[in-house]
């Protein structure tokens, strides 16, 4: 039980019919968070891989990739330092697309970055409708600050699952931690869970 | 990367205020005795836990202003919209429990290395290097370190008397006010940009680590600026708040 802060009443907001996690405020803002420099990858510098076993087992250019059918995704998204931003709308493709029908005996996935960030999903999160390497925003391409040209999106899961700067995924057997994973924050990460950090 | 996980789970613990100093008009730094505080390193943060009488309760994330080995410290900004700063800029007072949880963070942290520092700060991002340069002067540390603090106007400066007295001792630190300067300013002027970046930077040459913390578009346009100069990406190391 937390105790009662004293002269605390808070500001009382709208109900946002249960689309808003413990913990979390609305923001109209789209706040930026990176633990480093922002990489500027140009287009046809730019590739996508799918890694078994450190071996390359797909790969798609920027060209390839605009050529796989785009979906339309519409989607609240919420940050571990607490904003949560609803309706947002993105333009990407379906991981479910990339990584095709072909059963994959691997469990998890560990995404990886232009400059080094690297985090850790289940397979089952990035599959089934549920995850999106997107590089479109409000009908805009994704500006670099926001993870352009092509970020994750994994709405379900706090935001920085979503890597910025994507350029692969390496399917695992077993789970792997990823950047801020190894300095405490959740394996999994269900805002509703608020799985924040490790032992949540 | 050096980097400590947290291990276990990182309960909430109730500490005590024990002070509140006044920094500017919109700046508290609040003390708390957290009996089981575990220690924690320069540049990490906390989070703290607000609830109302009927359990309506906010949460939020701050740096630790203090240097290892002292007394949990925030500083804090008031914002003007906010749920949670206003409450402990303006109303927390010494006695008050306060409910927080940490330390938390191991990127964005300083342990004594001593290659020369870099330290980049818009507005109340200089919270987190503080407490680097704080934890550099109780150890004696030889690591060179320079400060570029970009304010609005000399009383927007959170800690100067403090951050002018490592000026004298040993540090290098020097501001920029944006908006207004007073009378016979011998300090840069204007927003920090590419020349003054240059002016600052230690050369690549001697592996400087670079820390940058403020609002997005400053750490956007200084890392970025840093990137240009040679720095290795891996050598900036930043943190952003607000959205705009």
């Amino acid at each position: 039980m937390s105790p009662v802060t004293r002269g605390f009443h808070g500001k009382r907001r709208e109900a946002e019919g249960g689309r808003v996690p413990p913990g979390q405020y609305v923001t109209e803002d789209f706040p930026v968070l990176s633990a480093g420099p922002t990489p500027h990858t140009k287009e046809q510098d730019w590739t996508f891989s799918v890694r078994r076993g450190g071996k390359e087992q797909k790969s798609w250019t920027w060209t390839e990739l605009h050529e796989l059918p785009v979906e339309q995704v519409t989607a609240d998204i919420h940050c571990v330092t607490r904003w949560s931003k609803l309706d947002t709308q993105w333009q990407g493709v379906s991981i479910d697309t990339l990584l095709g029908p072909a059963s994959t005996d691997a469990r998890y996935v560990l995404a990886f970055c232009d400059g080094g960030y690297t985090t850790n999903l289940p397979l089952a999160d990035v599959t089934g409708g549920q995850a999106w390497l997107a590089f479109g925003y409000a009908g805009k391409p994704l500006p670099p600050e926001h993870g352009g040209p092509a970020r994750l999106l994994v709405p379900h899961l706090y935001l920085w699952k979503s890597a910025k700067w994507v350029r692969g995924l390496d399917l695992l057997d077993r789970d792997e931690p990823g950047f801020w994973e190894t300095y405490g924050y959740h394996m999994y990460g269900d805002p509703w869970r608020e799985q924040r950090y490790a032992g949540d | 990367m050096a980097g400590t996980a947290v291990r276990g789970r990182l309960t909430w613990q109730v500490g005590t205020v024990s002070e509140v100093i006044v920094e500017t008009p919109t700046v508290r730094t609040i003390y708390v005795d957290v009996p089981d505080w575990a220690g924690h390193r320069a540049g990490q943060h906390l989070d703290v836990r607000l609830t109302a009488e009927d359990g309506y309760s906010a949460e939020r994330s701050y740096s630790i202003a203090s240097a290892p080995g002292e007394p949990v410290a925030i500083t804090v900004q008031r914002l003007d919209d906010g749920e949670v700063s206003p409450y402990l800029t303006d109303e927390l007072r010494p006695g008050d429990e306060l409910e927080l949880r940490g330390p938390i963070g191991g990127y964005f942290v300083w342990d004594g290395e001593p290659e020369p520092m870099l330290l980049l700060a818009g507005g109340s991002g200089v919270v987190p290097l503080r407490a680097m340069l704080r934890h550099r002067a109780r150890t004696g540390s030889a690591t060179r370190a320079r400060l570029l603090y970009s304010a609005r106007a000399l009383p927007d400066v959170i800690y100067r008397a403090e951050l002018d007295e490592y000026g004298r001792d040993g540090a290098e630190v020097s501001y920029t006010l944006t908006k207004q300067q007073p009378p016979g300013w011998s300090g840069h002027a204007g927003r920090v940009d590419q020349v003054l970046i240059e002016q600052v930077a230690f050369p690549v040459e001697q592996h400087p680590a670079a820390y940058v913390c403020g609002p997005t578009s400053f750490v956007e346009a200084v890392a970025q600026w840093l990137v240009m100069l040679g720095y290795p990406p891996s050598r900036v190391k930043t943190e952003r708040f607000g959205g705009k």
